[in-house]
């Protein structure tokens, strides 16, 4: 197994659990399960374990390394600056050795399944990629200065086209060029990349590539953090040659264009930073500019915020397989209560997947009246 | 072993002992007993001064005929077994910056910019000053200047010839070059003063950072946006080996448009940053060092504190930057002029 | 018997908190010491004291062991089922549950982690803080109490344990009592003027009970912050220096510390001396009475203080510093494991010896160094070996070499704290047999069914 080098060299102390500032548990899986197997040194030694045929291969280990939501928290606050770097390197290849080994639970399977089949976890027909744009106008790419990248989730989820379509309307409102491509894309492949699926990530990232290359695409917003961090991070290695920005990158500079209506309510706003825009590429700033150039918004920080944030346990295809779910301790439920604790009436995000996932702990925790989840865009659009 | 280059005679017949008189921090009632005092250091005898040196390079600079005052004082106090700081911080700290043989071949081209033993500095090395530049740093090209501080000539004359030795076999042998850009004032001190003193070859060109900058501002002309704004500037121990370059400094501020604001304790009359005597296990000496320097920059009214040395700046930095005075390197000063 | 114990915990805590897998019995049988594998039979997380006294109910009827479990850093094996049975997990009861900014107390949950309470306080009551062991950051409070940790406190307030104001513990028994003031009235204030039963619970290894709240002492927290490094030669003359260091009364902490890496620091003697003041004025005369103390040896220029430029403290002042965990890796193999042997301050010289020529007998690599306990009155003398979890052969090194220093710190009049299981047995050979006769009596009293920690403490 790759980087299994550095299993034994994991003492557990348990840096990785918490934030840096050590306010509470920082680890989406340890935080939801609790035992010391699902913390990442857990995984460290259990990996050992495995690969010393000390325990077996079971529904239960593939549960624990499945479950990482590949956050980063861990990486970020490792004590041990000589391999911390590894780690999700490490679970990764841990996970591709489960798949090989056929030890995959049933709902990464099932997710990885649906991608190889359809390009996408939805299972839907790329027939219905352009169905996000329905009433918006996009233009088809030809010679616009960006590609708007909507990915699966902005594609296909009712929730993340909503998304999809607040940011391209924001996009336009800002005067920023930009087109769409309602060919078959696919999936951006971030999260079957996480999951250890190598082979199908390349495979995807390829058939994207070509199309992407046929249109003569030189610079990519993503809506998706997740996307964002596939085709500026992975791409290139597979020949991609793209600029890749995340929306909230490009506004951020674009704001000034924007007018906003005077009669605005005012409204405490608490940002949650995305893993893949926030620990995995270090953007902590343009969606915060963003907001704070909005009227009548205050921004608040949760007390775990940048790059201490809470991940809403959406990565790593948790998305998708849902191992983490579960639980007032699943990470999205303590997210939600910890920017009410902090004073927000709005939390915001800049990720689909963390809008569906923190809308769904804000109706699992009965806060409905107290918070709301919107995405970045969509606060904005609201306020012009 | 060379000796110190210095002629007793001219001490005997100097009527001013300006060495010792000028000293900020070592007293005399008048100029006989300066001389009385001189005369036992010059002859191996045993003087107050040898104790209460501060050790901040002052005299070298003060003696009107260049006759290594301080160099010699260091070289008595070795001979007498003085140690002006105890024996574990020495010994730890010649260990600290004891060359490692960490070092490997590079192929480096002009300016080749010699970082002395700041890694921590080389990102200063950047943007259209330094445009092309190669920097070279760490413990194996270290100067070893700072053990004139540690009654340690020895230590020179043993490290400072292996340094330049690296220097030259590692990177400027084979290099397109034969100028070394000192970043830190204490090297050039070193290829410079000490090398002449101690008779010691130096083969390659060092250059003053100053020099450097202020030809760099001439050719960069256009980009200058001028600062517009006072400044102060903390003069290093290490720059009274090469006085000559303080009104280059003059220059490079004008270019950029820095006011040198006038201030008490600058130019010859410049106070040590307080960091050796804490060294000297002097705290209350350097805590006063440090409160005259920051009062008298705070009574002028400017926004920066420019630092020429790195060690003073990690010395009084965080004391300039909480009474509201931003600490800056003389690089990064004029890298803000040129937009970088 | 393990499926109905299974089912039956999980009635208590919940299908999710209970796991009787290979996986966790795997991971719950060790920890990152040297001491052998010792699996449990169920791993079970309790969230509130009502489900540690069913769990501890139900172990009595069934006769199982159980090993309560902060978050098992102990380093010495200490919370591994030696005899099987269950591990009780603490970390899900993480609460503070009451600051008292006035009498400076606060009262927390068992599994409470040091990190949290200190972030806690920094956010609400920014002018207390609490004694932080070197522990990592999600060691719990009530593990390091119950084993008389030490801290960045220590050279103020003592061990950890002399820090304790009251407990709540659950009896091995499954009876529920508490400890303190707060036995009698509201507050959890102190130990004073009551018979000080918390002893049944310090020191004991887990053998006596299960610790599921407790109070602990606050104390100011500075506005400014200084650390001084003084560096030594000869290491007899230590314990004078010590002791002069620690007649000011103004460090909160002095950790020496002798280690060969970095090469620049092999042979010589430190001392990190850390204080806190109000005032950058209070915190100049405090450096000058720290000063003072030790002029003599100044004035002899055998022993200095460092000269640390401000950006250079950072890492002296980080609490905890994640340096010192850094040293299981100097192997480039994950482990270490070290004696902290209690013991009076002047076997220093003897005790630094010591530990030279153990490692260098069995060629560990080591770092050396000590905690002054109250001002100056006893020290927690560290021998630390780091070793390759990968190599059988290293492990067994380090391993040899902990036992040999085990002996060596009991021949010195030294104790070993948080004794391994054969180091306890060192330790009751040398000991007054009416005092290890008084302890089994007394564990016969509280743990009639001998559930708690089997092994432990035991002839």
């Amino acid at each position: 197994m790759e980087h299994e080098d550095i299993l034994h060299r994991c003492f557990r102390c348990g840096y990785c659990k918490l934030p840096g500032n050590y306010v509470d548990i920082n680890c989406p899986a340890y935080l939801s399960f609790r035992f010391e197997t699902y913390s990442p040194g857990g995984r460290m030694w259990l990996l050992r374990a495995w690969l010393d045929e000390k325990i077996p291969a079971s529904k239960r280990f593939a549960e624990i390394m499945f479950s990482c939501a590949t956050c980063g928290n861990c990486v970020e606050h490792c004590a041990f600056p000589e391999f911390r770097d590894r780690l999700l390197l490490a679970f990764t290849a841990g996970k591709e050795a489960l798949l090989d080994a056929g030890q995959a639970p049933p709902a990464v399977r099932d997710y990885l399944t649906k991608v190889q089949l359809h390009g996408n976890p939805y299972g839907k027909s790329v027939k219905k990629s352009s169905q996000w744009m329905d009433g918006l106008e996009a233009e088809p790419f030809s010679d616009q200065e960006y590609l708007f990248f909507a990915d699966d989730v902005g594609t296909y989820d009712p929730r993340g086209q909503e998304v999809a379509r607040s940011v391209a309307t924001l996009l336009k409102q800002a005067g920023i060029s930009f087109g769409v491509i309602t060919e078959a894309l696919n999936s951006d492949g971030n999260d079957v990349k996480a999951i250890g699926e190598t082979p199908l990530f390349e495979e995807l990232a390829a058939k994207n590539i070509k199309i992407l290359n046929q249109f003569n695409v030189k610079k990519i917003i993503t809506l998706s953090p997740h996307s964002f961090n596939a085709l500026k991070n992975d791409y290139p290695a597979l020949g991609a040659q793209y600029q890749v920005f995340h929306y909230t990158q490009v506004l951020a500079f674009a704001m000034g264009n924007i007018n906003f209506s005077s009669d605005n309510e005012d409204v405490t706003v608490a940002y949650h930073d995305p893993c893949y825009l926030g620990r995995h590429n270090t953007d902590y700033e343009s969606a915060r500019m963003m907001l704070r150039s909005v009227p009548g918004i205050t921004l608040v920080e949760m007390d775990r915020n940048r790059k201490n944030a809470l991940c809403c346990g959406g990565g790593g295809g948790n998305f998708f397989t849902d191992i983490l779910s579960g639980g007032d301790g699943s990470s999205a439920r303590v997210r939600v209560r910890e920017a009410v604790e902090a004073g927000a009436q709005i939390l915001a995000a800049a990720c689909p997947m963390c809008a569906v996932m923190l809308e769904d702990a804000v109706k699992a925790e009965n806060l409905d009246s107290k918070i709301q989840v919107q995405e970045v865009s969509e606060i904005v659009n609201q306020r012009l | 072993m060379n000796s110190i280059k210095f002629d007793p005679d001219v001490c005997v017949n100097c009527e001013t002992i300006d060495c010792l008189m000028k000293c900020q921090y070592v007293s005399f009632k008048d100029v006989a007993e300066a001389r009385d005092e001189k005369l036992k250091i010059n002859d191996g005898k045993d003087s107050r001064v040898l104790e209460e040196c501060l050790t901040c390079y002052a005299c070298q600079e003060y003696c009107p005929v260049d006759n290594n005052p301080f160099f010699l004082l260091v070289e008595r106090q070795e001979e007498k077994g003085f140690l002006p700081a105890p024996r574990p911080i020495i010994e730890e700290q010649l260990r600290m910056m004891a060359p490692k043989g960490r070092i490997a071949k590079e192929t480096v081209s002009g300016p080749v910019v010699d970082m002395c033993a700041f890694p921590m500095l080389t990102g200063c090395v950047r943007g259209k000053l330094f445009e092309g530049a190669s920097t070279i740093v760490g413990t194996d090209i270290f100067c070893n200047i700072m053990w004139l501080h540690f009654a340690k000539n020895s230590t020179i004359r043993e490290r400072v010839p292996e340094m330049i030795d690296n220097i030259m076999s590692f990177y400027l042998a084979d290099a397109d070059t034969n100028e070394l850009v000192c970043f830190h004032d204490e090297c050039y001190g070193t290829y410079t003063s000490v090398a002449d003193a101690y008779g010691i070859n130096v083969p390659f060109k060092p250059i003053h950072q100053f020099d450097y900058y202020n030809q760099r501002l001439d050719v960069l002309k256009d980009k200058i946006t001028p600062i517009n704004a006072k400044i102060v500037y903390q003069r290093p121990c290490s720059n009274r080996l090469c006085p000559q370059t303080d009104p280059v400094l003059d220059e490079i501020f004008e270019k950029i448009g820095a006011e040198r604001v006038p201030r008490k304790y600058d130019r010859a009359n410049a106070l040590c940053c307080g960091g050796v005597p804490r060294a000297h296990q002097r705290d209350e000496l350097a805590d006063e060092l440090v409160d005259k320097n920051i009062n008298d920059m705070l009574s002028v009214g400017a926004t920066y504190c420019v630092f020429n040395c790195p060690f003073c700046m990690a010395t009084l930095g965080q004391e300039v930057a909480e009474q509201g005075l931003m600490p800056i390197l003389v690089s990064d000063l004029v890298q803000i002029a040129l937009g970088d | 018997m393990t499926t109905d114990l299974i089912t039956r915990l999980e009635k208590i805590v919940g299908p999710r908190f209970v796991s009787g897998a290979a996986e966790e019995r795997y991971l719950y049988s060790m920890d990152q010491g040297t001491m052998p594998p010792s699996e449990p039979d169920v791993v079970v997380m309790p969230a509130n004291t009502e489900e540690v006294q069913q769990v501890v109910r139900l172990a009595n009827e069934l006769k199982v062991p159980i090993v309560p479990m902060g978050a098992g850093l102990v380093l010495s094996g200490l919370t591994r089922a030696l005899r099987g049975g269950i591990i009780l997990d603490m970390k899900r009861m993480n609460h503070i549950i009451e600051v008292n900014p006035q009498s400076r107390y606060a009262v927390i949950e068992g599994g409470a982690a040091q990190g949290m309470l200190k972030s806690y306080l920094k956010k609400h009551h920014p002018q207390l803080k609490h004694s932080m062991p070197d522990a990592p950051p999600i060691a719990t409070l009530a593990g390091n109490i119950c084993i008389h940790g030490s801290g960045h406190l220590s050279v103020l307030g003592g061990s950890h344990s002399d820090m304790l104001t009251g407990m709540e513990v659950v009896l091995p028994s499954g009876e529920i009592v508490r400890t303190g003031s707060c036995s009698v009235a509201g507050e959890w204030f102190g130990r004073s003027p009551l018979p000080d039963l918390s002893g049944l619970f310090l020191g004991w290894s887990g053998t006596t009970g299960i610790v599921t709240k407790l109070g602990i002492k606050l104390f100011p927290s500075y506005k400014h912050n200084d650390v001084l490094v003084f560096v030594a030669e000869d290491a007899d003359q230590m314990p004078d220096m010590i002791s002069k260091l620690t007649s000011t009364q103004v460090a909160e902490d002095m950790t020496p510390w002798m280690t060969p890496k970095p090469d620049w620091a092999k042979g010589f003697l430190h001392i990190n001396i850390a204080y806190g003041a109000h005032t950058k004025k209070e915190l100049t005369f405090k450096r000058n009475l720290l000063q003072a103390s030790v002029k003599k040896y100044i004035d002899d220029k055998v022993a200095g203080f460092l000269p640390l430029p401000a950006p250079q403290k950072g890492r002296f002042l980080q609490i905890p510093s994640p340096d010192l965990v850094r040293f299981a890796d100097l192997r480039k193999g994950g482990g270490f494991e070290y004696v902290g042997a209690i013991m009076a301050i002047e076997h220093f010289p003897q005790a630094y010896r010591a530990g030279l020529e153990i490692a260098e007998k069995y060629n560990v690599s080591y770092s050396l160094g000590a905690r002054i306990i109250g001002a100056g009155h006893s020290m927690m003398f560290f021998f630390a070996y780091a070793f390759n979890r990968a190599d059988a052969e290293d492990v067994k090194r380090a391993s040899d070499a902990l036992e040999a220093t085990n002996t060596a710190a009991l021949a010195m009049g030294g104790i070993p704290w948080k004794a391994e299981q054969p180091a306890q047995q060192q330790i009751i050979d040398q000991m007054d047999p009416e005092t290890f006769a008084l302890m089994g009596r007394i564990r016969s009293v509280l743990d009639p069914n001998g559930i708690m920690n089997p092994g432990n403490w035991e002839k």
